[in-house]
């Protein structure tokens, strides 16, 4: 390891030495703002050195990493998220019963873990990354704990997780023993003739199970609604962007090369998954009165139109599956940042049943434009982001010619537009009683996110030559 | 860059009735009619401007990673939808003094983006770009029936439901645009969306018919064809009356554009074998259309089954093949698009002044109301297709073009034109004679409401009379369209859109 390798690898380096930094400052003195600005600091940092990063070319850092521009390209989504969230918390943990200040340990933790998995070569990186971002995950869902459904969501998304863990590790365990091997690229090779092969079957369907519960697809999707529902509304934002994307950018580097041919009746399995997830999901959401649990369904909808994109293979389906989860983060980000704002005004519990939002559009005007233009971004609308993610989605699964996947991408699609309209039409609906507006002091720092997000999500709908001339930037992806 | 002026006039004009007039109506109709009469002014420059050839054209770069460009174009028909928004615009705008719509400035607002959506579609050159349009009209339209649709009816719910129809019908025709896309790229290794470039790809029959059922399926929920018009009536009765005009008079003729501008000349082949069976649903519109509606007692219900009736003449004209068909396709969708709008107008008239457009309310109203009963005369004959209406010369010439392909659906058509008669004079006779039952005088159209009704009327029977420069202007597309149908699968490059005019056409001759 050289000089030059460290540096390659320093916006995780940065992060795991900001979380130390953080913790010497509630050390020495508790300050809530302290803390969020040395995060923020420290994000912005990580972000800037990525460009530098780039330009010393792709690496391979001994057999663990590999820092590129596909890499470097989803840290700097995994950071900029990271940035909203800490952000939004700032607002948010403001006044809640708790000590907001460990929050951003964790926080950036959970930044430099998901950094790790982006950059793997090796499963060892990979699983101390998903394990990095997962224990802090435990901590982050179950934060407030002197909620009761916080309390539920932690303790049902720790027994799962680390039962999907478990998982991981025996599929792992046994393709180890079958090809001796650890480096992903083998374990990506190996599996095209896996179908050959018990051992190894067994070994990818384990592997597959875990990564099932991590992206929460239909069979694995139970814990979604409750977690969701349970986790303080930043948090929930986290756990539905960066630990989904994390898990697909290692998925496509080294298995986008799936076929029917090679894969057999995995490939059938992840195909049926995908339906079920879009079909599932949208029909569970309609009948949901939670905003949260409503995000949540979609959630699960949604990750299985990523799922037609990855199905179609090969760069296509990167560049596909790429653009969704750039249009699919600022979305999200942007939805529960609505729930998140609005949370402010209440100490009792989060601003997640619809009945909070009725009359926003009067009461709120801002906020009830920016989530109407999230929510028609999740229905895929034109002119949002939401629109090209769903483009090259259907583009990559009429190349692939997935036609079972895309008539269930387009049913899906028509019975969400139901309840995304349905939370638009009580937010247009007239006020029952309106309410003295309290005064929030940070409330700011969550508007200022959603200002940007929305500018984002409008931006790259009409206009998103710059976001595919970076994505076409990253290619060949290496492995 | 004047082509983008089209679209931007009406969207600034939007923003300034949202910002300098919110909640001042009069103010903000002013401002909306001031922005529409520059876009007019706009057209017509254009249109002096581009001289006897017919194509007008700006294209810049979008999204040049998969092809798709900012290209915008005006041939005979695209000028004609075009003038069409604008003048059944300003008598939306006129009409919306019926509807008093709460946050006037909000309304307009979207009553403008949604007429510049509708200017888009039109104009767009680009099959993505035309597809955005597409989408982006229905936005403003959902929240204009959501918010201020009539609180009498459930309007959330028919707002939904219209949103969900159009965006499936939508999405199939998103999948077509794809599939043409990769077929056309995959045979001349030149991904692009430009329609230009997209016609005559070569393609096998089967995939043709597939892409085709796309793109008909996305036009034929806006038009709408039979079994696809279950959104519709509950939707013109729950909407405000400049919304209905739009609706009715616009965005349906926006799926009748999708068919005459892509349906047939992308798929020219498939198209063709699918003819028996588009032309079958046209005449199965046709004759229920006319059925239902002669059993209606709203009259906003009524417009609706007429229209669907109506619109059955595009299909079957657009479908026949020919020139004639072609022609009077264009002449009906112009001349529908008149009468709807006359015919919301006059419902929007009723009910501001006997307070119920319920056909079997009203009666009598001829003797304190003649120049009212006028106005709906003259509607009432262009429904019915009276020679010396534009609606004549465009149902002869669709039937005319039909005859020459298949004269059983040419005959049956034509029996759909009695039961008009039928049910357009049933309205008449209910609303304006009979026995009295609204109590008092109703008040007769005089002063400022009385010229939308008047430029209504005078267009439909103007034009009726003299459809000349009107056939003159969609035959410059209409040739382009009989070189495609002429020589399918030929591989002759076919010019962009449109040729210079070709005059003294038959139809032409045939129409007097």
């Amino acid at each position: 390891m050289n000089a030059t390798d460290l540096f390659v690898l320093s916006p995780m380096l940065l992060l795991g030495a900001a979380s130390v930094v953080v913790m010497l400052a509630i050390a020495v003195k508790r300050n809530h703002a302290v803390c969020a600005g040395l995060t923020l600091v420290a994000l912005a940092l990580a972000m800037a050195l990525l460009p530098f990063v780039a330009s010393v070319g792709p690496r391979r850092v001994s057999t663990l990493f590999i820092v590129d521009g596909y890499a470097l390209f989803y840290m700097g989504l995994v950071f900029a998220a990271g940035v909203c969230v800490a952000l939004f918390s700032l607002a948010y943990f403001h006044r809640r019963p708790c000590y907001p200040e460990e929050f951003y340990i964790l926080l950036l933790l959970c930044s430099a873990g998901a950094a790790a998995m982006v950059s793997s070569r090796h499963f060892v990186s990979f699983y101390l990354g998903l394990e990095v971002l997962s224990v802090s995950l435990y901590t982050m869902i179950g934060y407030l704990c002197v909620t009761r459904r916080g309390t539920e969501a932690s303790l049902k998304y720790v027994i799962l997780a680390a039962a999907a863990a478990a998982f991981l590790l025996f599929g792992t365990a046994l393709i180890y023993a079958e090809i001796g091997s650890l480096d992903l690229a083998r374990m990506a090779e190996a599996s095209t003739r896996q179908s050959s092969n018990g051992v190894m079957l067994v070994g990818f369907a384990l592997m597959l199970v875990a990564f099932g519960f991590k992206l929460s697809i239909v069979p694995f999707h139970l814990w979604t609604p409750d977690v969701y529902e349970g986790a303080p509304a930043p948090v929930t934002a986290y756990v539905a962007t960066v630990s989904k994307g994390a898990i697909f950018a290692m998925l496509l580097r080294y298995f986008s090369t799936v076929n029917e041919e090679g894969y057999g009746s995995l490939y059938m399995f992840v195909s049926i998954t995908a339906i079920a997830s879009m079909l599932a999901g949208n029909l569970l959401a309609l009948r949901q009165n939670n905003v949260k649990r409503i995000l949540a369904y979609s959630s699960i909808a949604h990750l299985g139109y990523v799922l037609v994109a990855y199905l179609a293979g090969g760069e296509a389906a990167v560049e596909a599956v790429t653009c969704y989860l750039v249009a699919y983060f600022i979305t999200t980000l942007g939805s529960f940042g609505v729930v998140t704002v609005l949370s402010l005004r209440r100490d009792d519990r989060d601003a997640d049943l619809i009945e909070d939002y009725r009359g926003l559009f009067y009461t709120r005007p801002f906020l009830a434009s920016v989530f109407t233009l999230m929510l028609l971004s999740l229905a895929g609308i034109p002119l949002t982001v939401g629109f090209i993610g769903k483009f090259f989605v259907l583009a990559a699964g009429v190349q692939g010619a997935l036609w079972w996947q895309i008539a269930a991408l387009i049913i899906g699609s028509v019975i969400s537009l139901f309840y995304y309209l349905r939370i638009v039409i009580v937010m247009a609906a007239p006020v029952p009683a309106v309410e003295p507006a309290r005064h929030e002091p940070l409330e700011w720092a969550g508007g200022a996110v959603l200002a940007a997000l929305t500018f984002a999500l409008v931006f790259l709908g009409a206009y998103p030559s710059p976001l595919l001339g970076l994505i076409h930037a990253l290619f060949p992806v290496a492995q | 860059m004047s082509l983008m002026l089209i679209l931007l006039v009406p969207l600034v004009g939007g923003v300034l009735c949202l910002t300098l007039a919110r909640d001042d109506a009069s103010r903000a109709r002013r401002i909306a009619h001031a922005a529409l009469a520059l876009d007019l002014l706009v057209l017509l420059w254009i249109w002096l401007q581009s001289g006897p050839l017919w194509f007008y054209e700006m294209r810049a770069p979008w999204i040049p990673h998969f092809g798709a460009s900012l290209s915008l174009v005006v041939d005979g028909l695209s000028l004609l939808m075009l003038l069409l928004t604008v003048s059944l615009g300003m008598v939306a705008v006129a009409a919306s003094r019926y509807d008093a719509p709460e946050r006037p400035g909000l309304y307009y607002f979207a009553l403008l983006s949604m007429l510049a959506g509708i200017a888009g579609v039109f104009l767009a050159g680009d099959l993505l770009l035309f597809f955005v349009f597409y989408e982006v009209m229905l936005i403003p339209a959902y929240f204009l029936i959501a918010l201020w649709g009539d609180p009498r009816m459930d309007r959330n719910t028919v707002a939904t439901r219209f949103f969900m129809f159009t965006q499936a019908g939508s999405l199939l025709m998103l999948l077509s645009i794809l599939g043409i896309y990769f077929v056309h790229g995959a045979a001349t290794n030149d991904y692009t969306f430009a329609y230009g470039a997209l016609l005559n790809t070569p393609m096998p029959l089967r995939v043709g018919l597939f892409l085709m059922l796309g793109f008909f399926i996305g036009f034929a929920v806006k038009l709408p064809v039979v079994p696809l018009h279950g959104w519709q009536p509950d939707t013109y009765a729950t909407l405000p009356t400049g919304v209905g005009i739009v609706l009715s008079g616009l965005m349906a003729k926006a799926g009748a554009y999708g068919l005459l501008r892509f349906v047939v000349p992308l798929f020219p082949d498939a198209a063709h074998g699918f003819a028996p069976w588009a032309m079958s649903l046209a005449v199965v519109s046709i004759l229920y259309g006319a059925f239902a509606a002669y059993s209606q007692r709203d009259l906003r219900r009524f417009i609706a089954y007429s229209g669907i009736s109506h619109l059955g003449f595009v299909v079957l004209g657009a479908f026949s093949g020919n020139a004639w068909g072609y022609s009077g396709a264009v002449i009906q969708m112009l001349s529908h698009g008149l009468s709807a709008a006359g015919l919301f107008l006059l419902a929007a008239l009723l009910e501001s002044r006997a307070s119920t457009r319920d056909l079997s309310v009203l009666g009598g109203l001829w003797r304190s109301a003649p120049r009212l009963g006028g106005f709906g005369l003259i509607l009432v004959l262009a429904t019915l297709g009276l020679p010396g209406m534009l609606s004549f010369v465009g149902e002869f010439l669709v039937l005319l073009g039909a005859f020459q392909v298949s004269p059983l659906h040419a005959t049956l058509a034509a029996i759909g034109t009695v039961f008009a008669t039928a049910y357009s004079l049933r309205i008449m006779q209910k609303i304006f004679f009979g026995p009295e039952t609204v109590s008092g005088p109703v008040a007769d159209l005089k002063g400022w409401p009385a010229v939308p009704a008047l430029a209504l009327s005078l267009a439909l029977v103007g034009f009726g009379l003299f459809p000349q420069p009107l056939l003159n202007l969609a035959d410059s597309y209409g040739s382009t369209l009989r070189a495609t149908a002429a020589a399918p699968s030929a591989g002759s490059p076919v010019p962009m859109l449109a040729t210079p005019t070709l005059r003294s056409r038959a139809p032409q001759g045939d129409a007097r």
